[in-house]
């Protein structure tokens, strides 16, 4: 944690990109106590303005997370071509509602207010992977495909 | 240095990426490879060739033909049929007229978007040769002095293309004395329907980095911060590659040119926060703290990021600089309107034939934009409405396609042209559904910093919420209007004080909608 840090000066502006750092060397992707701790150390600020910091952005989590995020957008673009019932379709696929993480450890189903891809609408990010144009039944095969994916990887 | 006979350009930005470009590129690879000519077609990654929604698109060169929806087993055609035989394959091939997909007709005068496309983004070299880094060069060779930029940004008119449309120059001239000042670039493109910006910095970042020097000569700062939105994976990478090719030739850093003048650019990574776009979150974020808007005044010009003086401009309107001080403002008036002179950036999505970015003269009209750049309303319906300027923008009818659209045009329409994004609406959309949806955005993304949104945003998305599912009360959509105007009223930021807008401009232009709904409630009741 601390070689994730040193990295950076030692200045609070660098906060948010210790936070993007040290979220993704977790494998469930989020905060730990003892990151935000680390974080708030390094910098000499109290705990809890890290904290604060920490979560204010939607980005980051100080709940465990599944080991993919998947980020549907449901802006007005995605909306008007049927972004709502994906997001119908991604819950009951996997079992759970925006926010909830799969019984598998698997997927954590989050939404996006805009993805900023919307000449391929409706859209989502898995991780840092982008899939547009999607239909129901390409939703199902691009988390399949992950699911595959991650168990022989 | 060796000379192609041809170039095949790949435009390469998030979508194509998930479309295959890269196996696409590879393929063409090997193919010229096999075929032998790949010592005299050169493949150029390139950005945004001005095609949304169709997959992997490809530009050959010197025949200015274009393929789209390229897909790996079309390569091996492509490179046997055309590059090789000259005879293009007319059935990837899009026509080159003004009603083909948008960007490629060369009737749209590309200002901004002109390297778009043109160019590989990750090539300090091939920027440089379409100009880049020519008016700095000029000014410092020259001696023209901060006031002399700020004058002809003055003369030119540019005013903000981040939505307000504040007159660029006199920002500048704002700008308080002091030995630390900052630029900063918003690129927190968040607005829902917008990703101009996004395609600016994955297809010219060196004309960004440009525009912020211009601005840092002018007003004095030696810094400066691009704060791009943690999503834009493919945007943050291009720029730094850039940023660092830039420090490596020299042209950032210390005495630039063998001048007194130094600067340098470090990229800001958000963190998925929409009020950010704001300027004094922006600078708050960058600080590294919760992106809650200040109170303003004192605005940023005269106390911004660590209290220092500091301009913050649209990655748009900074990409708009290089060109004005090259050309000089009379050439950039020669463009758009009176009060809003040159292009502006487009979105154009939902209902539409051809969804996708534009770059038009300020002052075209919504009709022209979904005619003749958007190929009209997709699958033949009838054109019921379009919502201008993303979540915080408004509602239009057919009464506004022949109005010039800009910002002052547009305000007479009680309108905003915002962030320039524009969903066509056909006949089957449903408002009521979309305004949910923009209320829903809002509740999200308010920072709940001041009272008025906080409760505001929620209050108006429950409302909203019951309506839409037939459950309305007596006196909501009146309910709706009232405490959209308190929040205007009241709230601190332009996140507050705009949700009248969606609101307002719904219930001016589709009131029935919402009534059939509530009168549904009552029957049911």
């Amino acid at each position: 944690m601390r070689s994730l840090l040193e990295k950076y000066p030692q200045s609070t502006e660098h906060l948010l990109d210790m936070l993007h750092d040290l979220q993704a060397a977790e494998p469930r992707n989020y905060l730990t106590r003892d990151a935000l701790r680390a974080a708030a150390d390094y910098l000499g600020l109290p705990l809890s303005d890290v904290v604060s910091t920490a979560t204010f952005y939607s980005m980051y989590s100080l709940k465990p997370r599944g080991r993919h995020i998947i980020r549907i957008c449901e802006s007005p673009p995605c909306q008007i071509v049927g972004a709502e019932s994906l997001i119908d379709l991604l819950g009951s696929h996997l079992g759970i509602a925006v926010g909830e993480t799969s019984e598998d450890g698997l997927f954590t189903l989050e939404t996006s207010s805009c993805l900023g891809v919307c000449g391929v609408a409706p859209a989502m990010m898995i991780g840092e992977e982008l899939y547009g144009n999607l239909t129901p039944a390409r939703v199902v095969d691009v988390i399949e495909n992950v699911r595959r994916q991650d168990a022989t990887g | 240095m060796r000379l192609a006979r041809g170039h095949v350009l790949i435009g390469v930005n998030e979508e194509a990426l998930l479309a295959g470009a890269r196996d696409v590129e590879a393929a063409l690879r090997d193919a010229l490879e096999d075929s032998g000519l790949r010592e005299e077609i050169e493949v150029i990654d390139t950005g945004d060739l001005g095609v949304t929604g169709r997959g992997v698109v490809l530009s050959v060169y010197p025949d200015g033909v274009l393929y789209a929806g390229v897909v790996v087993d079309d390569v091996a055609e492509i490179v046997y049929e055309h590059l090789l035989k000259g005879r293009p394959v007319e059935r990837l091939r899009l026509p080159a007229t003004p009603t083909t997909p948008t960007g490629l007709t060369g009737k749209q005068p590309r200002i901004v978007l002109e390297n778009c496309g043109m160019i590989d983004p990750e090539s300090l070299e091939e920027a440089v040769a379409v100009g880049a880094y020519e008016a700095i060069a000029h000014i410092i060779e020259t001696g023209t002095t901060p006031v002399e930029i700020i004058e002809e940004v003055k003369r030119s008119g540019l005013r903000g293309r981040g939505g307000a449309g504040f007159p660029t120059g006199r920002k500048w001239s704002f700008t308080a004395p002091g030995e630390q000042k900052y630029v900063v670039c918003n690129a927190d493109e968040g607005e829902p329907g917008t990703f101009k910006d996004r395609l600016i910095l994955e297809g010219d970042p060196h004309r960004l980095i440009e525009g912020m020097m211009l601005t840092g000569y002018a007003v004095g700062a030696s810094k400066g911060y691009i704060y791009i939105r943690g999503e834009y994976h493919l945007s943050i990478k291009r720029m730094q590659t850039a940023i660092d090719a830039a420090r490596e030739a020299g042209l950032l850093g210390e005495e630039i040119f063998g001048s007194d003048f130094s600067f340098d650019v470090e990229i800001k990574k958000g963190a998925g926060a929409y009020i950010c776009g704001e300027e004094t979150s922006l600078i708050e974020s960058i600080e590294g703290k919760r992106g809650y808007p200040r109170v303003k005044p004192p605005y940023p010009g005269a106390v911004g990021l660590w209290s220092k003086p500091t301009v913050v401009n649209n990655v748009e309107t900074l990409a708009n600089v290089p060109p004005i001080l090259k050309n000089g403002a009379d050439w950039f008036r020669g463009y758009g309107t009176e009060s809003c002179p040159g292009t502006k950036v487009y979105t154009i999505l939902g209902h539409i034939a051809h969804p996708g970015l534009i770059e038009v003269e300020m002052g075209t009209t919504l009709r022209t934009i979904i005619d003749t750049f958007g190929g009209g309303v997709k699958d033949g319906r009838a054109f019921k409405g379009a919502l201008i300027g993303g979540a915080a923008g408004a509602f239009v009818c057919a009464d506004c396609l022949d109005k010039p659209m800009d910002f002052d045009g547009l305000q007479e329409l009680s309108a905003v042209l915002g962030s320039g994004a524009i969903l066509v609406l056909g006949e089957d959309a449903s408002i009521v559904e979309i305004l949910d949806g923009i209320l829903g955005f809002f509740k999200h993304e308010s920072c709940g910093q001041c009272a008025p949104c906080r409760a505001g945003t929620l209050a108006l998305k429950t409302i909203m919420g019951r309506i839409r599912a037939g459950e309305g009360q007596p006196g909501d959509l009146d309910r709706m209007i009232e405490i959209a105007a308190a929040m205007q009223a009241t709230s601190l930021c332009p996140l507050g004080q705009s949700l009248i807008l969606p609101i307002q401009s719904a219930l001016q232009h589709f009131r029935s909608e919402f009534e059939a709904r509530l009168s549904a409630s009552v029957r049911t009741a």
